[in-house]
């Protein structure tokens, strides 16, 4: 489930394979539009909402302000609490440790909770590099993972796909080649795979929503019931969180508890609120490992601007709002962070030369801000990450274009000869009203839409003749 | 020829009521980089509803662009360079209008010295002038593209359609999804072009499908685009900017 064959592929290009797949179009279209509504009216319920945001945001300002006195307040916590706490600089030691983990317990499969860091980090393939079988127990990341697919949404990793790809899938490698594309029979069928692995499983590994530093308190939110399995049932649990994900009191819990799941299913309510502080004799994991991933975080809080992006809380309303993201769906995003937080998270995490063309993945329409429950003001970070692309790019025909362009903006004599000149260079492509094919890079206009040609008299010109 | 006008009442403190003229007001006018080269007739309707209304507009020439293009594909310096510009060039302006959502909320955002004089031609008329009935007369079906920086950063309410409502014979009809973004967005059009015109095309299927015969916006680099694919695909539905339909008498 490694993203990693993707990463660097340039966004307009991979977008521009993923348009051309009128099926997942189609999926991402109807699926993305379904959440948004449910969201809609969720978020409409609550007079506080806009408080709650403010709350939110100003809550995670101050756990990044003081991330170094934060972090050891929690490791001490979970010390306290009989927990292990490990600090992992990048993803190659935070798998490591979990190899470690497993080899140590004689553990050769797991059984894991959904979890956006596990992927980012690549721990599934780390693990089977090592021998050891990680088994994804969410529906959809099952789906993925008996398919050799990666996921495209945060939330919903398989959006993707529909039930009747999945139905095929299923008949192909875990149920009877006669099941049907009904969706008790697809879940029956994850179910009876999946108890066999709970109840066999003695290492789980999961994520975390959230990590509270008052208390040392892990809190994983699901819908499906399989995280609670896997954080009770197998004996050694380890819980991997970026360092961003702690809350600094157990009471923000009710801010973000209230922000998530409205934002991100449209429920009032995740079905699963799991929390879990430590391990308690005779009940649950007896032996819980925390490990504390960087991994490129600190590099991101070192950014006065780009930093806001790690008030992100993974609920996903911003992809769902993208008009990029809703047509071109995950993958073109090479990561396993989409849409619009994926386009400024990615760059920060991996350096914007790994990543160049995703702060321009946004047309800048500010629906991502709108929704963000933590207020994370996206197009401002793009706006910042684009200036640190086109710096780093150095000297290219667009930055040349752009200086000409401000010489001839700085004054209107420029500007009005340019207009002259322009109006006699786009004759020879008028036809009739329109302008319908120039060279490059204007190309990339008119291979689809028509160009209105510059007036024959300009609005100034107009003025004086008039006065 | 002035417009019919509602006459406000003032009280003033006695049994007399007088009724109160609408003040005659100076305007300085920013076209914007698109408006004075591709589409001037929309500058030319904004005159014309201002002058109408009984105020004086200027249009100090010296204005260019506002650096939006530039600020927007990360050539920040150069943009905040040409905003400055224009700031400085409407330094002595008391109101300043433009028919342009996108290019006032650049300059809102960068250059605080322009907040609370700077106005978008919509907000200027109902906001700021308190009109919202101009005596326009346009029977056509005519569908409302709310654009992006109209709805989330110059936030205009619900100006333009307040005005749209009072225009004599114009049908404003539903449009799905109107909140969705139109996709021009500066040069993503051209970097994202695939992207850019999926957008589009969705966007001109909800218009068409609503019946209209014309479709008004508050940025004319959006309508650019919408009606560039209208032309592409034949549709035979017109953009025009708010002020044209305003304009028409």
């Amino acid at each position: 489930m490694s993203a990693a064959d993707h990463s660097e592929r340039p966004f307009p290009q991979a977008a521009r394979e993923a348009l051309a797949d009128g099926l997942l179009r189609a999926n991402m279209r109807t699926a993305t539009d379904t959440i948004r509504e449910k969201r809609g009216r969720a978020v409409a319920e609550l007079a506080d909402w806009e408080d709650l945001r403010e709350a939110a945001r100003t809550i995670k300002a101050d756990l990044l302000a003081n991330l170094d006195r934060y972090l050891l307040q929690f490791e001490e916590s979970v010390t306290a609490a009989g927990g292990h706490v490990h600090w992992a600089s990048d993803a190659a030691s935070a798998n490591e440790i979990v190899l470690g983990l497993a080899r140590s317990h004689g553990v050769e499969e797991l059984v894991k909770v959904k979890s956006l860091t596990t992927d980012e980090i690549g721990l599934n393939d780390a693990l089977a590099a090592g021998g050891v079988n990680a088994i994804e127990t969410d529906f959809a990341e099952l789906i993925l993972q008996l398919d050799g697919d990666w996921p495209s949404h945060i939330l919903v990793p398989a959006i993707h796909r529909n039930r009747a790809e999945i139905r095929d899938l299923f008949a192909r490698t875990i149920a009877s080649p006669s099941i049907t594309d009904d969706p008790r029979e697809l879940a029956e069928a994850a179910r009876i795979y999946l108890r066999k692995r709970f109840l066999q499983a003695r290492m789980a590994v999961s994520g975390a929503n959230f990590g509270v530093a008052e208390t040392g308190t892990l809190c994983v939110v699901e819908s499906e019931g399989n995280g609670r399995m896997c954080t009770t049932l197998p004996p050694l649990l380890v819980s991997i969180l970026g360092i961003e994900k702690l809350l600094p009191r157990f009471s923000d819990l009710e801010v973000f508890l209230q922000l998530l799941p409205r934002s991100s299913t449209g429920e009032r309510m995740n079905p699963y609120t799991s929390l879990w502080t430590g391990v308690a004799p005779g009940d649950g994991p007896q032996e819980l490992h925390v490990i504390l991933l960087d991994a490129g975080r600190t590099r991101v809080l070192a950014d006065e601007v780009g930093r806001e992006a790690l008030h992100c809380i993974r609920c996903s309303a911003c992809l769902n709002v993208c008009p990029v993201y809703s047509r071109t769906g995950g993958h073109a995003y090479g990561s396993v962070y989409p849409g619009p937080i994926g386009a400024i998270l990615t760059p920060q995490l991996r350096g914007i030369e790994h990543a160049p063309t995703l702060p321009f993945a946004s047309s800048l329409c500010g629906a991502c801000y709108e929704v963000c429950p933590v207020k994370i003001d996206i197009p401002k970070i793009l706006l910042h990450l684009r200036e640190q692309a086109v710096a780093t790019a150095g000297h290219t025909p667009e930055g040349l274009t752009m200086g000409a362009a401000a010489w001839i903006f700085a004054k209107p004599s420029r500007f009005a000869a340019a207009t002259r000149l322009a109006r006699l260079l786009q004759r020879p492509f008028r036809r009739g009203a329109m302008i319908r094919r120039l060279p490059r890079p204007l190309a990339a206009w008119t291979r689809t839409r028509d160009l209105e040609p510059l007036a024959p008299q300009s609005f100034r010109e107009w003025w004086r003749r008039r006065a | 020829m002035p417009p019919p006008r509602t006459p406000t009442l003032d009280c003033g403190g006695t049994a007399s009521f007088r009724l109160r003229r609408p003040q005659r007001v100076r305007i300085a006018l920013f076209i914007t980089c698109i408006g004075d080269a591709v589409r001037p007739e929309v500058g030319r309707a904004t005159v014309a509803v201002l002058e109408r209304l009984g105020h004086e507009v200027s249009f100090p020439a010296e204005q260019t662009c506002c650096g939006q293009m530039h600020i927007n594909s990360g050539h920040r310096t150069e943009g905040e360079r040409l905003a400055e510009r224009v700031a400085e060039i409407f330094a002595d302006a008391e109101l300043i209008v433009s028919p342009s959502s996108s290019c006032v909320g650049t300059l809102r955002e960068r250059c605080p010295q322009l907040r609370g004089r700077l106005y978008e031609l919509s907000e200027l008329l109902v906001e700021r002038l308190g009109v919202s009935e101009l005596g326009a007369v346009f029977p056509h079906r005519v569908a409302y593209h709310p654009t992006c920086h109209s709805l989330r950063v110059t936030q205009v309410g619900d100006a333009p359609l307040r005005l749209l409502r009072a225009v004599g014979g114009l049908e404003l009809v539903e449009l799905a999804r109107a909140g969705e973004c139109c996709g021009f967005g500066g040069t993503f059009a051209l970097k994202n072009a695939e992207t850019s015109t999926a957008m589009v095309a969705d966007k001109c299927a909800a218009i068409v499908a609503s019946g209209a015969s014309v479709v008004t916006a508050l940025d004319s680099s959006c309508l650019l685009q919408i009606g560039g694919r209208l032309a592409r695909e034949r549709a035979g539905v017109r953009t025009l900017h708010l002020a044209e339909i305003l304009a028409h008498a």
